[in-house]
């Protein structure tokens, strides 16, 4: 039972790729959700080869076409080419995913370090965390954004900082349980100094459950700003965003509802693979949820 | 005929032939019996039990053999049958009297529970029959116990109920799986009497599973040993303890400690290295919203520690032996005290100040598991605390590979994972860190009671040697008079977070002058065996 049990906590010797490629093809499903996601980084980062039209050109003629050789998915009310804008908005969308989620777990992880090991600091920040939980993420965002103006890195910070305080209750309870640990307390005893106590026997505790959530955020965080461009607190409604795209196209609804109706079967099928993955990857960073059964 | 026939079973990991981690048990019980299935861990007693209780977890199958309960065959028996053989003819009890009970229904209910689903009595009938039953388990004050939750019940009466769950059907086979390892030697001593008790009114068979020859020897009819899945032989309790058929059981019966204390060493220094004086530790009390209860968890704890000596703190859970283990590492904050680590007082040091005493007084914790980092090399975790007093690198792992053949490991070690090693070798791993600051004092928290008697007997011998070698100071923690009487030359008793008694091991232990020091020697399990000699110690003294 010991080797086994002890081999799949530890990790470490398999290479990151082997890794990688085992989650991926762990079910049909997550490799369905990893291609689709694969596409659609792919087609955000190669755009402006991709795309058939200039997303910004206003082209008053074409306005509200319907789908068609030329516009594959018709036009919007300015003529501006949907599919183009839909392919561009996906920069936005996913810079702002990955960005928020690697912020807040990174913010999260400091201070969460510093909650769950140094007592002091619990138990001022962890009434701060409180409080900031008590404001829906939604209006705090909306709040952020119209004090400081609406740009690429405030809608960063009007996202991230709502999605902090999970991580850091997450990081504290994992460093409460770690710190426990008998092999912390052997390093205590050794002299070790807090930071490095820290770096070697906390934080990789903490990286498994991190990445888990950190996908979470990544699908929440595209999801926020594209409410946030709906309710026209987000990004400059000149860089297209997926949010933003469904705002302007709100209106023309009856008239093309396409416009409303792609950008947003884009962003559920983006946000529904990310968390598919997301699954995978718990499961098999933390065999007790997945190999129930077999563990024993 | 036999109330339960097991022969020939095998049980394999996916129902592989050439995984099979039982091999071929025969065994067989009669009414009124107490049969132990005895071995280390490993040995499959546990799986044999459950595969007899029909639930094995089902990665593992019965791929061979027959159990046979008044001549029925369980193996293969439909899961229907099973449920209702359950509780009504065999029923079991479990080593973890915390986790076995359902920590948000009322104890009463829960025995009551049992004879709802397998009987027909009215509700006031079953009501009076539990209560019997929990009389009959010697529950104090059973109408205000049967209303009560499990947090609310002590280790002891919470394993009294399980067993008064178990045998509420009267069911003629009671399986015990460890039932006392958890419980404090005082309370095992209670449960152990109470099952022989039950056992003779109700005349039921018990399959009683253990790996402690102390626990053996207060309970057996019969005995049978295992070892890695295989019976080593069967025999009657006493032919068994005189005349064990097979090296294996002699090595067992040989690694089993000794309940007489050693006598001290002659003194061969004056010098202390490690002196407590006055030690409090208060947990609780008031903070600025809330007026929380105090709990004194030591209180006055003196001792002093030579150099070259082993001194044990002895006591049962909650008697604060621990606590005072902590607070000499400086892991918790003493409340008041000194501590002299080597003449230095160490119990007020701010971390900063305590930084260059910590390498003076090392320790070795209970659980080999834990105890090591999971993700790094060990060498690695050997050098964590000479590379944080300045040591190079290279320096501090040649050391460490020393110090690894030093505990009767390869030097080569180094390199690999904690996991890759037995509980016995990460205990010699956790030692060999604790040496690399090579300390004048090391604290043992019940450094081998997580280990087999075999690896727990070589895990003391390796730390006497230590001793012997180096000039160690040993603090040794300990809840087993058997382990404190071999190796320590002082033993504090200590109950309640007080000092009960204080001396040398052979006074304290040999001629104990407190009550609480007589009932815990008198609880011990196995206290009249000399297993070491094949012997009761009555017969050594004529």
């Amino acid at each position: 039972m010991t080797d086994q049990s002890a081999s799949s906590v530890v990790p470490a010797r398999v290479t990151a790729l082997a890794r990688a490629r085992e989650i991926v093809f762990s079910g049909p499903l997550v490799t369905i959700a990893a291609g689709i996601l694969l596409i659609i980084v792919l087609s955000a980062l190669l755009a402006q080869w991709i795309v058939p039209h200039d997303p910004v050109r206003l082209s008053p003629g074409v306005r509200l076409k319907p789908p068609s050789e030329e516009f594959w998915l018709g036009t919007d009310a300015y003529g501006r080419d949907l599919f183009s804008r839909i392919i561009y908005g996906g920069r936005i969308s996913l810079v702002v995913g990955v960005a928020a989620a690697i912020f807040a777990v990174v913010l999260g992880l400091l201070l969460g370090l510093l909650a769950g090991y140094i007592r002091w600091i619990d138990a001022v920040l962890m009434r701060m965390v409180d409080g900031l939980m008590a404001i829906p993420s939604i209006l705090l965002a909306i709040a952020i954004v119209s004090l400081w103006g609406a740009s690429l890195w405030t809608v960063l910070v009007a996202i991230t900082i709502p999605e902090v305080p999970r991580v850091v209750r997450l990081v504290r309870s994992l460093v409460l349980s770690a710190r426990e640990e008998p092999y912390v307390e052997a390093a205590i005893a050794a002299g070790t100094p807090t930071w490095i106590i820290m770096r070697r026997h906390l934080v990789p505790n903490t990286i498994a459950p991190l990445i888990i959530q950190g996908t979470y955020i990544c699908a929440s965080a595209i999801l926020t700003e594209a409410i946030l461009s709906f309710l026209g607190a987000g990004i400059n409604p000149e860089t297209p965003s997926w949010g933003n795209i469904m705002a302007e196209g709100r209106i023309y609804f009856q008239i093309n509802p396409g416009i409303v109706l792609w950008p947003g079967l884009v962003v559920s099928i983006t946000i529904l693979s990310i968390n598919l993955l997301g699954d995978a990857v718990r499961d098999a960073l933390d065999p007790r949820m997945a190999k129930r059964g077999i563990e024993r | 005929m036999s109330l339960l026939e097991i022969s020939d079973l095998r049980i394999a990991l996916n129902g592989d032939r050439d995984s099979q981690v039982v091999k071929g048990l025969d065994l067989s019980i009669e009414a009124g019996q107490t049969t132990c299935l005895v071995g280390e861990s490993g040995s499959g007693k546990s799986l044999t039990a459950l595969a007899t209780m029909g639930l094995l977890p089902p990665v593992l199958k019965p791929i061979a053999g027959s159990i046979k309960l008044k001549g029925e065959e369980l193996l293969g028996a439909k899961q229907s049958r099973l449920r209702a053989l359950r509780a009504t003819s065999m029923s079991m009890i479990f080593q973890e009297p915390m986790t076995a009970l359902n920590p948000v229904a009322r104890v009463g209910q829960q025995i009551e529970e049992v004879l709802e689903f397998h009987s027909d009595l009215s509700q006031s009938a079953r009501k009076t029959r539990v209560k019997e039953m929990m009389e009959q388990v010697h529950l104090p004050d059973v109408d205000k116990m049967y209303r009560s939750f499990p947090h609310q019940l002590s280790g002891g009466q919470r394993q009294r109920i399980m067993i008064a769950m178990a045998l509420v059907m009267r069911p003629q086979l009671l399986i015990a799986d460890e039932p006392t390892t958890a419980l404090d030697v005082t309370t095992q001593a209670q449960i152990l009497s109470l099952i022989r008790e039950l056992r003779e009114e109700q005349g039921a068979a018990v399959l009683f599973i253990t790996h402690d020859m102390g626990v053996v020897s207060e309970i057996a009819d019969d005995v049978t040993v295992l070892k890695l899945g295989e019976v080593m032989e069967t025999q009657k309790l006493d032919d068994l303890l005189r005349r064990p058929k097979t090296e294996y059981t002699r090595d067992l019966l040989r690694s089993v400690p000794s309940q007489v204390p050693r006598m001290a060493r002659p003194r061969t220094s004056d010098n202390v290295v490690l002196e407590a004086t006055d030690l409090c530790k208060t947990y609780g009390g008031g903070g600025l919203f809330r007026k929380g209860r105090e709990v004194k968890a030591a209180q006055d704890v003196s001792f002093s520690l030579p150099k070259g000596r082993t001194l044990g703190i002895v006591g049962e859970s909650g008697s604060g032996k621990t606590t005072v283990a902590r607070c000499i590492m400086r892991l918790i904050d003493p409340t008041s005290g000194a501590i002299r680590v080597g003449g230095t007082d160490i119990a007020q040091l701010t971390q900063k100040e305590l930084k260059p005493e910590r390498k003076n007084i090392q320790i070795v914790f209970q659980d080999p598991m834990r105890s090591l980092n999971p993700r790094i090399e060990i060498g690695q975790s050997i050098i964590e605390g000479p590379l944080n007093f300045g040591v190079p690198k290279d320096k501090a792992l040649a050391r460490a590979r020393e110090l690894l053949e030093l505990v009767g490991l390869p030097a080569s070690a180094v390199n690999r994972f904690p996991h890759q090693f037995s509980g016995g070798q990460r205990q010699r791993i956790a030692i060999a860190r604790a040496l690399a600051m090579d300390p004048d004092v090391l604290v043992a928290d019940e450094a081998v009671s997580a280990l087999d008697v075999s690896v727990q007997a070589q895990v003391l011998n390796l730390l006497a040697e230590l001793q012997e070698r180096l000039g160690l100071g040993i603090l040794f923690i300990t809840h087993d008079l058997g382990v404190a009487a071999q190796i320590c030359d002082d033993v504090l008793v200590m109950q309640y977070g007080k000092v009960v008694e204080y001396g040398p091991a052979a006074q304290v232990l040999g001629s104990p002058q407190q009550d609480y020091t007589k009932a815990l020697i008198k609880a011990a399990p196995g206290r009249h065996w000399d297993f070491a000699n094949f012997r009761p110690f009555a017969e050594a003294a004529e």
